[in-house]
């Protein structure tokens, strides 16, 4: 009887697995081989043109801006604000509210904070349609992901280490910065991972604060298009599935490359420690 | 000191012990009408009690009696805690522990050692070299020199010498726990306060510890929580009984366990409660 129940589990929880896999396969290879002819030097490198099939190298800059620029701004935000309501802060009702505003805000869709930012950024700041419009909306996006993450690592750290450190004459500050913060980086970088698929995959609230100007931006006060949105207005335009899965394609092998590195990086953080 | 008295006590006890309770010269920590709260819950009662230098001192009774709670306001650990109140004396080194800020300044003469060895994620030698190195020590030489001693002095140096550099979390229990010897070793303090080391370890391994403990003695003043009647016993001078918060009897250890004043004490000690 328990070995039939136990066989029955193991079952079950191998066609789940299996189930996941396949499905994330069938995706990856349905675009795969309804783009990957177009994918060639030119295509990846070369400059857009609005007649036939052009490149998506402007796209491709575009894109990694949004990144950089938005991480830059919410990965020491992000974390600073994690570190405060979990190891300094008392924990009373307001922490509870802010921690609360945080959740809530995780899970707002994304076209509101679209909205939002081309209210706000856009024309009350004056930055109008631009790579650093959407970067900041995508700030907002991405920053309670980066909390949560980093809170919810801070926690995972025994706190046996916090008073073992304390205990040898340490201050609060260094416990932080020698102990706490070294155990906590698997945790954070896994949510800045999470936050660069965020932006990556984010379509709606670019396009409402970036616009969809498809030439090489001159800088980040320029309007631009990225390619999930070049991907989406393609798609919509000309309904060309082929260029759409194309510019899949390149998107999967960035964010791909980025969660490489940023493993890397973690890698080489954890052997500093020893 | 009499003479007389001294050999007197010596031919009894084998070992020299103050004629008087309280001589408060000797006494390198001096605890007067200690109360603390955990919030609105008592968990000291007016505690005194006077404890030598160079000497190790067991603190037993049954859990949850407060012997954790005192020992750790002796280098001010419960400060972690935000309900703690407490009020009443400790004078270490002629100083009131808690009417000065520099709790740094404090931990870095009173020592502590946890019931689970809490080594940081780094190498054997980093978490040695951690508390001398968070005081802005760098010299690598007088480091070298500063991890060595402390090693020997907590016995582990032959096991450990040829692997410094790996992780310590990679040692077994007993070697950890002796490594987070030598760790507070390494801070040179005076007293190093101890909280059941070895409830956590196999027999081998704790004979280790005790003996260590017994070597120690010469240098350090030694605060023992242990729930083992032997290893009380075995290594202390002194032993305090607690009970709900209250110190019911504080003698000499041979005293203690032979013939003890209150009725409470012997039943404990005989394991007729607790
Ligand atoms: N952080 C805390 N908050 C509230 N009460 C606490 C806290 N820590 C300890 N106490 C309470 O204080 C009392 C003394 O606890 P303490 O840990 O000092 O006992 P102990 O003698 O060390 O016990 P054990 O032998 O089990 O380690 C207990 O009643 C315990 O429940
Ligand atoms: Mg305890």
């Amino acid at each position: 009887m328990r070995t039939l129940k136990d066989n029955i589990l193991r079952g079950f929880l191998w066609f789940a697995a299996f189930l996941t896999v396949a499905i994330l396969v069938t995706i990856v290879g349905y675009i795969f081989m309804k783009g990957y002819r177009l994918i060639n030097f030119d295509f990846i490198f070369g400059d857009y043109s609005p007649t036939g099939h052009g490149g998506i190298w402007p796209m491709i800059i575009t894109t990694i801006y949004t990144i950089i620029i938005s991480l830059i701004i919410a990965t020491p935000i992000g974390i600073f604000a994690a570190v405060y309501l979990q190891e300094y802060a008392k924990q009373g009702r307001l922490v509870r509210m802010i921690r609360f505003a945080t959740e809530s805000l995780t899970g707002i869709p994304s076209i509101i904070y679209g909205l939002f930012g081309a209210v706000f950024f856009v024309t009350t700041l004056k930055l109008g349609m631009s790579i650093i419009s959407a970067s900041l909306t995508l700030t907002i996006i991405v920053l309670p992901v980066i909390i949560r993450t980093t809170e919810e690592s801070l926690k995972t750290v025994p706190n046996t280490y916090r008073e073992g450190s304390l205990a040898l004459g340490t201050t609060k500050l260094q416990t932080l910065y020698k102990v706490i913060l070294p155990s906590a980086m698997p945790g954070i970088l896994s949510g800045i991972i999470l936050s660069i698929g965020r932006i990556v995959g984010e379509s709606a609230a670019i396009f409402l604060t970036a616009g969809t100007v498809a030439a090489m931006p001159e800088g980040i006060f320029s309007s631009a298009r990225t390619l999930t949105v070049h991907s989406f207005l393609v798609t919509q335009e000309s309904g060309d599935i082929e260029l759409a899965s194309a510019v899949g394609i390149v998107l999967i092998v960035i964010i791909l490359v980025l969660n490489l590195l940023a493993t890397f990086i973690s890698k080489k953080l954890n052997k500093a420690n020893y | 000191m009499n003479s007389i008295e001294t050999k007197l006590n010596k031919a009894r006890t084998g070992k020299i012990t103050p004629i008087k309770q309280d001589s408060e010269e000797k006494a390198i920590i001096s605890v007067r009408d200690l109360n603390l709260f955990y919030g609105e819950k008592q968990a000291l009662f007016s505690v005194s009690m006077d404890i030598q230098e160079k000497e190790v001192t067991a603190l037993i009774g049954p859990s949850g009696c407060g012997k954790s709670t005192f020992l750790r306001t002796l280098n001010r650990m419960n400060d972690l805690i935000d309900s703690v109140q407490i009020n009443g004396d400790i004078v270490i080194d002629n100083e009131n522990i808690y009417q000065t800020n520099d709790v740094i300044k404090l931990r870095t003469k009173v020592g502590m050692v946890f019931q689970k060895a809490n080594l940081f994620p780094m190498s054997i030698y980093d978490n040695v070299a951690y508390g001398p190195r968070m005081q802005g020590l760098k010299n690598k030489k007088e480091l070298d020199k500063i991890v060595e001693e402390s090693l020997r002095g907590a016995a582990i140096w032959d096991e450990v010498k040829d692997r410094l550099k790996t992780s310590a979390l990679g040692l077994s229990g007993g070697q950890q726990q002796r490594i987070c010897i030598a760790r507070a070793i390494a801070m040179k303090p005076e007293i190093i306060l101890m909280d059941e080391p070895t409830s956590a370890l196999d027999p081998i391994s704790t004979l280790k510890v005790e003996e260590l403990i017994e070597k120690m003695k010469k240098d350090f003043t030694i605060v023992i929580v242990t729930h083992n009647m032997q290893q009380a016993a075995r290594i202390s001078d002194k032993t305090a009984f607690f009970l709900n918060g209250e110190v019911i009897e504080y003698e000499q250890t041979d005293k203690i366990f032979s013939m003890p004043n209150d009725q409470r004490t012997e039943d404990y000690i005989t394991g007729r409660f607790g």
